[in-house]
């Protein structure tokens, strides 16, 4: 397995924790990253996406199946995999004590770059990654977003053929996230096969060029964002009323345009419908509603929450539905 | 990028082991930043024994004769470097739980550099760390009144006996802190660092102790260590009883040599099972 097309495969990888539930873990995972590509794995909590990066990164042994990054077996050949990856955990691991220069020349010394080097490729890398000001103070004074990007940084000490990256942005607030975004897109632009978690759709939309959704230890649907959303169907239009008398009429006009089962929240007077033709709906829906007289507080195109997504996968059949797109 | 050098998997078994020691020392160096960047507690760590030292040569320094006269110091010191080497346990358990807690140890892990460079890098800065606090400590007893009797071929002996008990609690504080899952577990250790010290020929002489107390106290690695320390620094001791206190210099490496035996392999097998 050498000269690769795919980056990063999996084949039925299983994964028990000896002190974990059933279905903790990893229960045939299967996933193929296309080299110099982006793959979202979504999940909610406790799905197996940390399992699936530790494994994938060497931290953690599989119990079966097989997994190859960049062309090398994980189980058997883990030097040659870490020589070629990244790892950006879920939690930001750097020193707290160092400084953030500190850590990077550390982390350059690791990857055996000569002193002066290493303390170049820091400097480099702080700039980049706007950090300089901040680099000469302990990282134990950095904000959230900050410690983040100095997380990413020490990955990029030597560029990885692929990237790892564990909920880049779990608890940011959202100029960090953007910064943190920015910054993985920079990376995508050299080339680098990333593979990233996350809870969130939108980052994944934001970033991805192939999104896996995980559950409970499995890949259940797979595809590019918006194959996947059309599949899901597509965005959501929440109309809200300003009283429940409306309420009945509001809900034969939405059906015209639904393109799946209406959410009705009667205590918040609204009405939620999935629709494929985003605007067009938008538009029939409002004007059907001026027409029959009726004023809503509140019309709102948006994308589909995670939740709304694994309801729509799993509640179709009585198996877990597979959309691979 | 330019600066990237070439693989370690494809260089010669030589290269590979000057990468192992230059990766280890990298890591030991962090540990003498944190020395700089947070010299209040390194400081307090190594002023702690002095303390001690203070406390009990002033509460039992009059109370307690020592055997062919001398003062307390004198019979006091060896012990008390003993018992310093001893609360090194909890700076190694502390270090290795943080790391492992803050997700250090697995970034060190995803690297391409040998896994025991980490383990081996704990123990360098560590070693490193236990010199400086008995070099102050003996300085502190000298100030004191502590003096050695003998030679200094002997005294340099008794130095290296307690460097050996120091390296042989590293790994009991590496497995510790391997399997301790948080950094709070440490305080555990900081009590139990406390019988036993007082459990041994440190502070009092164990015939002194009710009968299976007193056997506990004389088969206690520290007071091994101890009472070969007095024996090489020509410091007054209690000469102990039975075989165990005649036999106090080859105890204090058969003592060491066993926990690194036991606790050697154990860090080893903890350290792998972070994969599992
Ligand atoms: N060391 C462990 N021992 C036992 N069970 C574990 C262990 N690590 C994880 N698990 C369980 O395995 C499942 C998957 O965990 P994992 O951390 O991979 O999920 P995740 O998708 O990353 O979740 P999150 O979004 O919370 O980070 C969870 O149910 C978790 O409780
Ligand atoms: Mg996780």
């Amino acid at each position: 397995m050498k000269a690769t097309e795919f980056a990063i495969v999996a084949q039925g990888v299983r994964k028990h924790y000896a002190r974990g539930t059933a279905d903790a873990g990893l229960n045939g995972f299967d996933l193929e990253v296309r080299s110099g590509s982006v793959c979202g794995l979504l999940g909610p909590n406790g799905a197996g996406k940390t399992t699936a990066i530790r494994i994938l990164s060497t931290l953690l042994a599989l119990d079966a199946g097989q997994a190859h990054v960049a062309g090398y077996d994980v189980a058997t050949q883990g030097r040659r995999v870490r020589e070629r990856i990244g790892l950006v955990g879920q939690y930001a691991a750097v020193d707290e004590i160092l400084t953030g220069r500190q850590n990077l020349v550390l982390f350059g010394r690791l990857h055996h770059l000569a002193a002066a080097s290493a303390r170049k490729r820091a400097d480099e890398l702080l700039e980049r990654f706007a950090l300089n000001e901040a680099g000469r103070r302990p990282v134990s004074t950095y904000s959230g977003g900050m410690r983040r990007r100095l997380d990413l940084a020490a990955t990029l000490i030597v560029p990885p053929a692929v990237l790892f990256v564990d909920e880049p942005t779990t608890g940011l607030d959202p100029a960090a996230r953007q910064e943190v975004w920015s910054a993985l897109r920079e990376l995508v632009g050299a080339g680098t096969t990333v593979l990233l978690t996350t809870q969130y759709l939108e980052e994944a939309d934001q970033l991805a060029d192939h999104i896996a959704m995980l559950k409970a230890g499995r890949v259940i649907a797979e595809g590019t964002p918006d194959a996947l959303k059309a599949a899901m169907g597509g965005n959501w239009l929440d109309i809200v009323l300003s009283n429940r008398t409306d309420a009945e009429t509001t809900k034969g006009i939405a059906a015209r345009v639904a393109s799946g089962e209406l959410h009705i929240d009667n205590s918040a007077h609204r009405v939620s419908v999935p629709v494929a033709a985003h605007t067009s709906a938008l538009i029939e829906v409002a004007s059907a509603l001026h027409e029959a007289g009726i004023a809503p507080v509140d019309i709102t195109l948006r994308r589909p929450t995670l939740d709304e997504v694994f309801l729509h996968l799993t509640a179709d059949s009585p198996t877990p539905a597979e959309v691979f797109v | 990028m330019s600066t990237t050098t070439q693989p370690a998997a494809m260089r010669s078994p030589f290269a590979r082991f000057g990468w192992a020691l230059a990766d280890s020392w990298a890591i030991a160096l962090r540990d003498l930043h944190h020395w700089v960047l947070q010299p209040g507690t390194v400081f307090l760590g190594w002023l702690f024994p002095v303390m001690i030292v203070l406390m009990f040569g002033g509460l039992f320094g009059g109370a307690i004769s020592v055997p062919g006269g001398g003062g307390y110091f004198e019979f006091l010191m060896p012990g008390m470097f003993a018992t310093a080497m001893l609360f090194g346990l909890e700076t190694t358990m502390l270090a290795v739980t943080t790391d492992a807690a803050k997700g250090v140890t697995d970034r060190f892990r995803s690297l391409p550099i040998n896994s025991a460079a980490v383990v081996l890098g704990r123990c360098i800065a560590d070693m490193l760390n236990s010199v400086v606090g008995l070099t102050i400590l003996v300085v502190a007893g000298l100030l004191l009144g502590w003096r050695w009797r003998g030679g200094l071929i002997e005294a340099l002996a008794a130095i290296g006996l307690l460097l050996l008990l120091r390296f042989a609690l590293l790994w009991i504080g590496i497995f510790c802190g391997m399997i301790a899952k948080r950094p709070e577990s440490v305080a555990a250790v900081q009590i139990l660092v406390w019988p036993v010290s007082f459990l041994s020929n440190v502070f009092v002489d164990p015939t002194t102790m009710p009968g299976w107390l007193g056997a506990l106290a004389q088969w206690n690695p520290l007071s091994a260590t101890a009472a070969a320390a007095r024996q090489l620094f020509g410091n007054p001791g209690w000469g102990g009883e039975g075989w165990i206190g005649q036999h106090a210099p080859l105890m204090a490496i058969v003592w060491p040599a066993l926990l690194v035996v036991i606790f050697l392999p154990l860090s080893v097998r903890a350290f792998r099972t972070l994969a599992r």
